[in-house]
């Protein structure tokens, strides 16, 4: 029979690093990742699983962070928005944001960067559709999408 | 938004995951919690243990047997069917999930979390209704299968009781249906939906979003779902979106739509 607890040492590989912290039950990924790891390129945009500034890769896989218990991220492999410039040497598809001026505020940015990572390993040069589907989950109310979509879809080019 | 204090189990073991639903009076099975968590937010739901069901492998599978029916295990995510050769078999199944939400909730949110929160607005609840579902429920004494009919009772509540859980679906070998919606976004809540399947010539479709449950209603071809949807004396609820009556006349167009595109199948 497996343990019925309030809270559990947890570890996970953050952009490479393993962190091991001891969390409660009810706190969702985000807080997790922010407060406790002190990452805090992820946001928090609506808190209700609409917006999608607190997306990152869990396993391979995009996800929204306040829709998951950080407790059930143990032993998982985490990609966060930190994790993409290497040694500050932008991504191809960070640099297209920047070219394009993907961005206004930015407050949706680390988000939007997540979905387009994920869409660019899945489909490494998309369709308009494909960009348009693969950014979905991602509100931004700056920019009207446009430059969004010109910088996923070049980057992808 | 910090959740109320709760307690989290991971069973590896359907038997194990019955054993903590019993004896915890407060404890309510996790999925892929695309709606469960957000609803412990606002404290629309307060269960005292949370039991992941994620740990358990035996319920993602898709698999297609020799007659073409098409079992689903009710931990597979909206991506799983997506990505599943099998899936195609029943190809409206895939071609309803691409249009639930966006990338990252198709990532998390399961099969069996759509049918068992039962949210009158779902997309799966009709579709299941319209293509015979059977659910397989799980619980002390065993399992037992229901009909998609009998599986939905109200809103937000299904045949899955307490000490239960939902473990697989199966629907039956078929490609004559449709599916047909008005929401709110491309790909948003549904202010009405329906779904259409044809069998043995005649054309069953079930609406969503104009009653507690899906309703049923059956005609001999596309061209009788406009009177049965009449026959049916629908009472929609009205909100924000739409009004009764308004609801009541999306749910008739969107009924022969579905029909029509089944037909049009072979």
């Amino acid at each position: 029979m497996s343990s019925v607890a309030s809270s559990k040492t947890v570890t996970v590989t953050v952009n490479g690093v393993e962190y091991e912290r001891e969390v409660e039950a009810r706190k969702l990924l985000i807080h997790f990742v922010r407060d406790d790891l002190d990452l805090t390129g992820s946001h928090i945009g609506c808190d209700t699983g609409n917006c999608g500034a607190c997306s990152m890769l869990v396993n391979g896989q995009l996800v929204k962070s306040c829709m998951l218990l950080a407790i059930q991220a143990d032993g998982a492999t985490i990609e966060t928005v930190e994790g993409l410039a290497d040694g500050g040497e932008l991504t191809r598809l960070q640099q297209s944001f920047s070219d394009h001026h993907a961005l206004q505020c930015g407050y949706c940015t680390p988000g939007m960067l997540m979905s387009a990572t994920a869409l660019l390993r899945e489909h490494p040069s998309p369709t308009d559709e494909q960009i348009r589907k693969g950014l979905q989950g991602n509100i931004c109310r700056c920019t009207g999408y446009w430059n969004i979509f010109e910088a996923v879809k070049a980057a992808g080019a | 938004m910090l959740l109320r204090e709760v307690e989290y189990a991971k069973p590896g073991s359907v038997a194990d995951a019955l054993a903590i639903l019993r004896e915890h009076d407060g404890a309510r099975a996790l999925a892929g919690g695309q709606t469960l968590i957000n609803v412990m937010k606002a404290r629309a739901a307060s269960p005292d243990v949370l039991v992941d069901l994620n740990g358990l492998d035996d319920l993602k599978g898709i698999e297609l047997a020799a007659d073409g029916t098409l079992t689903i295990g009710a931990m597979a995510t909206y991506t799983d069917v997506l990505a599943s050769a099998e899936a195609r078999a029943r190809p409206i199944l895939g071609e309803v999930c691409a249009t639930i939400a966006d990338v990252q909730v198709r990532n998390r949110g399961t099969i069996g979390g759509n049918v068992c929160s039962n949210d009158p607005t779902n997309h799966l609840p009709p579709l299941m209704a319209a293509v015979g579902a059977r659910m397989t429920i799980a619980g002390e004494s065993g399992e037992r299968t229901v009909d998609a009919h009998d599986f939905f009772l109200g809103v937000y509540l299904t045949a899955v009781g307490p000490g239960e859980l939902l473990t697989r679906i199966s629907v039956p070998a078929g490609k004559q249906d449709g599916f047909a919606a008005v929401t709110l976004g491309a790909d948003g809540t549904c202010i009405a939906n329906a779904a259409a399947s044809i069998d043995g010539g005649r054309v069953r479709v079930a609406l969503g979003c104009v009653d507690a449950v899906p309703v049923v209603v059956t005609a001999d071809g596309p061209e009788g779902v406009g009177a049965a949807v009449d026959a049916a004396n629908l009472m929609p609820p009205f909100d924000v979106h739409a009004s009764s009556e308004y609801r009541g006349h999306l749910a008739r167009v969107l009924a022969i739509r579905a029909a029509e595109q089944a037909a049009g199948r072979s």
